[in-house]
């Protein structure tokens, strides 16, 4: 029996406000020394309440409007109750049925090169919890809690069950993550935790259409390349199962980085039940038709829009195009640099090439330097002739000591001549053409 | 030493004020009080001392530098101990937060203090706010000045006995589904449960969030407005409490009844205490003498109060209590009485899933039709007037072993509290030597209206100068 795997993300991404979502501490913590970033509010002390971040509000919507969805006039905040030694509150103030966004989708390119649209049921807005840490101290093992993180704003977007390999699995992640950060809401980083994926796995047989009576969904992942290689692994452990006639078990299960396979974490019948009801703290939300038009009008062009206008505009090709809007700061860097390509006619294909290839640093490199350097680099000479002439002369009458080495036989000297030459016209030469020229001036 | 212990607030606050009375003097004779009667009555956990007779010493010094001060400066009051109050313990009741002490102060406590109160002590309660008695609290029941076999009501036991036993003016209490006005009623003594939102929740432990609202009891209506005046408004830290601004609750509180309609509902005068009824009736007909008309109403819903109470307070109790897991706090949860336990139990139950929808889901939407309930009739009348409680005081231990019949006490005052709308509970008379007290009820935001009711009828009834014999 053939088997095609039904794969839906759940993907928690960090916003980055400059509060957390129900409290004024700042959701800043990286790095911060634990503990430092919290109040009543964070730290679920009796009697304390919640206020909600509009920023993180404005950055679920813009987010939500970006990858297509509607956004809902009426939303609510919800209490999911659970118990976790991370969670200060004992629930975590989360969206159950009216999220901020819903119905969107987003476009990446399937294996054989054709766009493929993954459809998103929503975009919804919660809470982060604390941070365990286990240790030993005096010889005790314990477990630490880090408050710092309790009530950073988290965004949640959940995929319908249209991704069919590991591959696409990560292409939609990456597109999630790269429309996070045109969006300027959050750096998504997987390495240090502001983006999280949990992918939810089952496999069909080929040719049906119906969901598989399980599905077993992923932790503890903590890059793209674990995401791909924990989906891969679940694939041939089920398809294994279920060629044995069985039916794989509905869990949760790990990821174990070391070892390179799943571990089962938890089994159906320990499976939640949040018992999901309106935060009572947090009065429903309204918003008008003309705000979402407002936030949708507003919205920085997309990736996708701009590798189209990049392809056009710049008549790039396909992989050019591709690689330059990865990074919205990459692809401002190019258009700019192309604006002052442009006046001293320089190409945007060469342009191109040279940030792909010699990946400046963006950061410290203003556009326009780069531009001059490809100048330099591309035209044969930048000094007329006569001019040229002049400066080989003047280096020769002031070199005497390499012009004498050069003719005993050292041919050294000669670059020694050139590094000069190039000095004298600050760099705005060809260094064949200097050369040429002293040789012809040394010999006559 | 003098005995202050029948001052109401307004009268000390202009003695206070014209330098008469130091404020330091009436703050001892309070704690004196308070220290003396506790092993009686039980109404304080935590009695503060330092605490009041350093705030009173400032007041007096303030005052004497010719300051302009809040008619509450220099005040004693007690604060029930679901309030978290700044370096002074709040244990909710439990033994379970014996040893808490918050880093901060509720908003209503920071109001307070910027009134310059002096603060007795912390009064107990039932724990959690989970009881109609007083006896649920994990360090021993308060009892009932008024004749001390009997509980005092609860949740907020032992602000209504503090205030009634006079050791302090006033105490700030709560009300989920009658906690001030309950004990209020049995001790004779005035309660208000303000309209949901109009005084910040921020700080006080939540019991039931959607119900809870910040209260207090006075001697006298007029010294309740007074304190209203300085813990209502918005509130930043709590996005259930309105921007609708709040009124001077004393000016015209002499306002005649005139004319006013009084709405009475036919489903809170059938089968109990004929000697209750007749009580409340003979208030009514005082309001009538001046000038009220009085009109016959009804609120059909009104059966359905306490069943749907009991859905949504426990779904909402069993959510607030889960941070109380044993990590942090220093106590487990074998620390929860069977009370708290139950209501964790039941509230588990309806929001499980396959069960919201049979129970808090339907719950709601018989909230909402309670609520309409009341809206209607406010089209037609301005206040309603009703009994607090279907019983006198109750013996202590009557009930403990009946949750139900302890539930029960609340009918009369849940809808209310499901309701949102404010309720003013004033003594209306006594049966033998045991109070009873009436609920004025008014629509949202009423709150200065039920004052002018409660006042006109005040004045001409005087209950409150009856003080039980302790």
């Amino acid at each position: 029996m053939k088997y095609e795997p039904v794969i839906g993300l759940e993907i928690h991404i960090e916003l980055a406000t400059k509060s957390k979502m129900f409290c004024s501490c700042s959701a800043d913590y990286f790095g911060a020394k634990p503990n430092t970033h919290t109040c009543p509010i964070c730290l679920g002390l009796p009697g304390a309440m919640p206020k909600a971040n509009n920023e993180a509000i404005k950055f679920t919507q813009k987010f939500g409007s970006a990858i297509g969805c509607k956004l809902l006039l009426s939303s609510k905040f919800d209490r999911k109750n659970y118990f976790y030694p991370d969670l200060a509150k004992g629930f975590q103030v989360s969206q159950y049925d009216l999220p901020f966004s819903e119905e969107g989708f987003l476009q990446i390119k399937a294996e054989n090169g054709d766009l493929k649209k993954v459809r998103i049921s929503r975009a919804h807005l919660e809470e982060d919890t604390g941070k365990l840490t286990h240790a030993t101290i005096n010889n005790r093992r314990v477990t630490l809690v880090d408050f710092n993180r309790s009530g950073v704003p988290l965004m949640e977007i959940v995929s319908e069950p249209d991704v069919e390999s590991a591959q696409e699995a990560k292409l939609y992640a990456q597109k999630i993550r790269q429309t996070a950060r045109y969006m300027g809401i959050s750096d998504a980083d997987m390495e240090k935790g502001s983006m999280r994926i949990e992918p939810n796995i089952s496999l069909r047989e080929m040719g049906t259409k119906t969901l598989p009576s399980y599905k077993v969904e992923l932790k503890n992942i903590n890059s793209f390349k674990f995401a791909e290689k924990a989906i891969d692994y679940e694939i041939k452990r089920q398809t294994e199962i279920l060629n044995k006639g069985e039916v794989p078990a509905q869990e949760t299960r790990g990821f174990n980085e070391q070892k390179g396979i799943t571990v089962s974490q938890r089994s159906k019948e320990f499976a939640h039940d949040y018992r999901y009801f309106p935060e009572p703290d947090l009065p429903p939300l309204h918003f008008t038709e003309r705000q979402s038009e407002k936030i949708k009008n507003e919205l920085p062009e997309l990736p996708d829009e701009k590798y189209q206008r990049f392809i056009k505009k710049f008549n790039l090709g396909v992989y050019d195009a591709e690689i330059l809007t990865r990074e919205q700061k990459v692809a401002e860097y190019f258009e700019e640099a192309a604006k002052a390509g442009g006046k001293a006619q320089i190409s945007t294909k060469v342009i191109a090439n040279f940030i792909i290839n010699q990946k400046p640093n963006i950061e410290k490199f203003l556009p326009a330097d780069l531009v001059s350097q490809i100048y330099r680099k591309t035209q044969k000479t930048y000094i007329p002739d006569d001019e040229l002439e002049e400066i080989v002369k003047k280096v020769l009458g002031e070199n005497k000591k390499a012009v004498e080495d050069y003719k005993k036989g050292k041919d050294a000297a000669l670059q020694v001549l050139v590094g000069a030459v190039m000095g004298e016209s600050k760099g705005n030469i060809d260094p064949q053409k200097a050369k040429a020229m002293l040789e012809n001036l040394l010999t006559h | 030493m003098t005995d202050f212990s029948n001052l109401t607030i307004h009268e000390a606050s202009k003695l206070i004020q014209s330098k008469t009375l130091k404020a330091l003097e009436l703050t001892e004779a309070c704690i004196g009080r308070a220290k003396k009667l506790n092993q009686q009555l039980n109404s304080f956990i935590t009695i503060c001392e330092e605490e009041a007779i350093n705030r009173a010493k400032k007041v007096d010094k303030l005052i004497a530098n010719g300051q302009k001060m809040n008619p509450l400066a220099g005040i004693p009051i007690g604060i029930k101990d679901l309030f978290s109050t700044k370096d002074i313990r709040t244990t909710a009741g439990s033994k379970l937060l014996e040893n808490y002490v918050p880093v901060y102060d509720a908003t209503s406590v920071y109001s307070l203090n910027n009134a310059n109160v002096c603060i007795v002590g912390k009064t107990n309660l039932d724990a959690w706010a989970h009881g109609s008695s007083g006896e649920n609290s994990d360090f021993g029941p308060t009892r009932n000045p008024h004749d001390l076999s009997r509980v005092p009501g609860g949740s907020s036991s032992g602000s209504a006995v503090s205030v009634s036993s006079g050791s302090s003016l006033a105490a700030m209490g709560t009300d989920t589904g009658g906690s001030i006005r309950l004990p209020a009623s049995f001790c004779n003594v005035v309660g208000l449960k303000p309209t949901y939102g109009r005084v910040s929740r921020y700080g006080v432990i939540a019991m039931a969030s959607s119900l809870d609202c910040i209260g207090h009891i006075t001697k006298t209506v007029y010294d309740n407005a007074l304190v209203l005046n300085v813990t209502a408004g918005e509130d930043g830290f709590d996005s259930t409490c309105t921007a609708q601004k709040s009124d001077d609750y004393t000016k015209d509180i002499e306002k005649s009844v005139k004319g006013l309609k009084i709405g009475i509902p036919k489903e809170y005068f059938e089968n109990f205490d004929w000697k209750i009824k007749n009580l409340i009736l003979e208030a009514v007909k005082k309001l009538e003498k001046l000038g009220a008309k009085i009109e016959d109403i009804s609120l059909p819903h009104t059966e359905y109060g306490v069943a749907t109470y009991y859905i949504i307070q426990p779904s909402e109790v069993s959510s607030n209590l889960a941070r109380y897991d044993g990590i942090r706090f220093g106590k487990t949860r074998e620390q929860f009485g069977s009370e708290a336990k139950r209501r964790i139990i039941l509230g588990t139950y309806t929001l499980s899933s396959g069960y919201y929808d049979a129970y808090y889901l339907k719950a709601m939407k018989v909230r909402r039709l309670i609520r309409n309930d009341f809206v209607d009739v406010f089209k037609k009348v301005d206040v309603i007037i009703c009994p607090v409680s279907p019983t006198l005081p109750f013996k202590l231990g009557e009930k403990v072993s009946d949750p139900l019949q302890m539930y029960l006490a609340d009918i009369f005052t849940v809808t209310a509290s499901l309701t949102g709308v404010p309720s003013l509970a004033v003594p209306c008379g006594f049966i033998g030597d045991l109070p009873v007290g009436m609920q004025i009820i008014g629509p949202d935001f009423s709150e200065k209206l039920l004052y002018q009711v409660g006042y006109a009828y005040e004045q001409e009834t005087n209950w409150y100068k009856k003080t039980p014999k302790i």
